[in-house]
């Protein structure tokens, strides 16, 4: 009979957790998950695919919204001196998501009105990017340097928008595909996911990804960054013993 | 295979990478030459940033010149002592280099200044190795006998030191600029800097050719290392994982071209090089002067 009780205990828990969701019932209109939540930057690393899977109660029309950890960016203009390309205005950008990346199941503009998007900021021309000047944010940031900004990281695979990269597999089960580059940052993404029903807002649904460098190549990073003169010695004694070792093993040979 | 360069922070194949420290290590073997000054553009050509790839050069230039210096050095063909004066003003120059490479870096201008430097560098000499070659080739057919470096007022200058091993009474200023020099083109170019300082001992200080490259790659060993731990501390853009993979290509390569060179004649040699640094040096100025595909470019700030 005592045996029973933990297990008593464990169907309690079990039981509880299911009924847990009602107390945040919206929440429960979109369930999602990742194939993996951490994404392991490791030495054969060439980007990676994750796959982002989830069910809505009702069929609506969906929006995935990646971004990645923000950072200060500068944009530089190129002119011409003397039949030279140089870089002479620069900008600083302020807390730019340094990956954004947009997905749903058909075009945004065919479901969601303009308000929401901005409000949302969701489409590279409604995302609140802020330019700096001494470390005050301008009201408005240039337009041809945040174009600049946004057509840059677009180049880099780190900014896009999929209208028709979430797929249903049925009323309610969908998946989407996240591409995430060789030069992705290290950090914590986001991921929010957005139902909208009849153009309007239903509900959303938010989870967490995490990007780091693992193994080896996080141990040199970490000590190029952290012990930089060990690091910088330590670059020159494998230096000095490989410059040696080539010669022995030549002057024998 | 593909590998993630930790510092560079970008995915390369390992493969094409060992081929051009292979390649260029060829060239150094069969030229009798650093490589730095063609490895740095074509590490630029790859898509490794500009800064990332002077600081590595450097890194591996220390393991080419440490290698090349111990045949030298059994032989004594070292001078020390003038190699400890070029050192000191090496340490100065690059130390300023490092500090000028990190001030353009804030500014932006640090691509710019390393491309151009190129350009103008790769120019002057590969024109002055082409013109030189082709006047070998000319004198060896008429028998012009070679003109023994003179005296001018360099030699008028103060704090006169004797080098033996040179058999040279001289100012120590010499070789200490030419140190300072050399050491800031290490810093912002990452190259040894041996294609300046050799033909700068022969022709400004009138050194015996036999202890002239011994002597560049003992002080170079130094002045690259200073590069590569000043490059550590301050800019973070040593990648031990890139130099690696280029110094094992460019050990082999090197040694594989020594053995080819000895079978072509030297002037037909020098101007094959000089072909290829100008062919590099089109590269970079066409890159310069070509309408870019963005005028717009980006950079993280804040470290």
């Amino acid at each position: 009979m005592p045996r029973l009780l933990p297990r008593f205990a464990a169907l309690c828990t079990f039981v509880l957790a299911l009924c847990a969701p009602d107390r945040d019932a919206q929440a429960r209109d979109i369930t999602i998950d990742l194939t993996d939540p951490i994404v392991s930057i490791t030495t054969g690393f060439t980007g990676t695919d994750l796959l982002l899977y989830g069910a809505v109660r009702e069929p609506g029309d969906l929006v995935v919204v990646v971004r990645g950890p923000a950072r200060d960016e500068i944009v530089r203009r190129k002119e011409k001196v003397f039949g030279v390309w140089v870089n002479r205005d620069e900008l600083t950008f302020d807390k730019v998501p340094s990956y954004y990346r947009i997905a749903s199941n058909r075009p945004l503009e065919e479901f969601m009105n303009s308000a929401d998007a901005d409000r949302l900021q969701i489409g590279l021309g409604n995302l609140d990017l802020r330019a700096k000047v001494s470390g005050k944010l301008l009201p408005e940031a240039p337009y041809e340097f945040r174009q600049g900004l946004v057509r840059n990281l677009q180049r880099l695979g780190l900014y896009m928008t999929q209208p028709d990269n979430v797929v249903f597999l049925s009323e309610q089960l969908f998946r989407t595909r996240l591409r995430f580059p060789a030069n992705v940052s290290v950090g914590t993404f986001t991921i929010e996911v957005y139902l909208f029903q009849r153009g309007a807002l239903k509900s959303t649904a938010t989870t967490l990804l995490t990007v780091r460098k693992f193994g080896i190549e996080a141990q040199v990073y970490d000590l190029a960054h952290r012990y930089s003169l060990a690091y910088g010695v330590l670059a020159v004694i494998i230096a000095v013993v490989a410059g040696w070792a080539a010669n022995a093993a030549f002057r024998k040979g | 295979m593909d590998i993630y360069l930790p510092i560079a922070e970008m995915s390369v194949n390992v493969f094409a990478i060992f081929g051009m420290g292979a390649g260029v290590g060829f060239l150094s073997g069969l030229f009798g030459v650093g490589g730095g000054f063609l490895m740095t553009p074509l590490l630029i050509f790859t898509g490794i940033p500009p800064a990332v790839a002077v600081a590595t050069e450097a890194n591996q230039i220390v393991a080419a010149s440490v290698s090349g210096v111990l045949a030298h050095w059994k032989r004594g063909n070292v001078d020390i002592k003038m190699g400890m004066v070029l050192l000191v003003g090496g340490v100065i120059g690059s130390s300023a280099g490092v500090w000028l490479f990190t001030l353009l870096r804030e500014l932006g201008q640090v691509d710019l200044v390393i491309k151009l430097s190129y350009v103008i560098f790769l120019s002057i000499i590969g024109f002055l190795m082409l013109i030189e070659s082709a006047r070998a080739i000319m004198a060896k057919k008429r028998d012009v006998p070679r003109r023994q470096h003179t005296h001018n007022w360099l030699h008028g200058l103060p704090f006169k030191m004797r080098f033996r091993r040179s058999r040279l009474y001289i100012s120590a200023l010499l070789p200490l600029g030419i140190g300072v020099f050399v050491g800031l083109l290490a810093a912002i170019m990452g190259v040894g800097g041996g294609f300046v300082m050799v033909p700068a001992m022969i022709y400004l200080l009138g050194m015996p050719t036999s202890v002239v490259v011994g002597t560049s790659l003992f002080q170079i060993i130094f002045v690259t290392a200073n590069v590569t731990v000043l490059q550590s501390v301050t800019n973070y853009t040593v990648d031990v994982v890139l130099a690696l993979i280029l110094l094992f290509g460019g050990v082999i390569g090197a040694q594989i071209g020594a053995r080819f060179g000895g079978r072509i004649q030297g002037e037909q040699l020098r101007g094959m090089l000089a072909l290829i640094v100008l062919a590099v040096c089109s590269k970079l100025t066409y890159d310069l002067v070509a309408t870019p595909i963005d005028l717009f470019s980006i950079g993280s700030g804040g470290h």
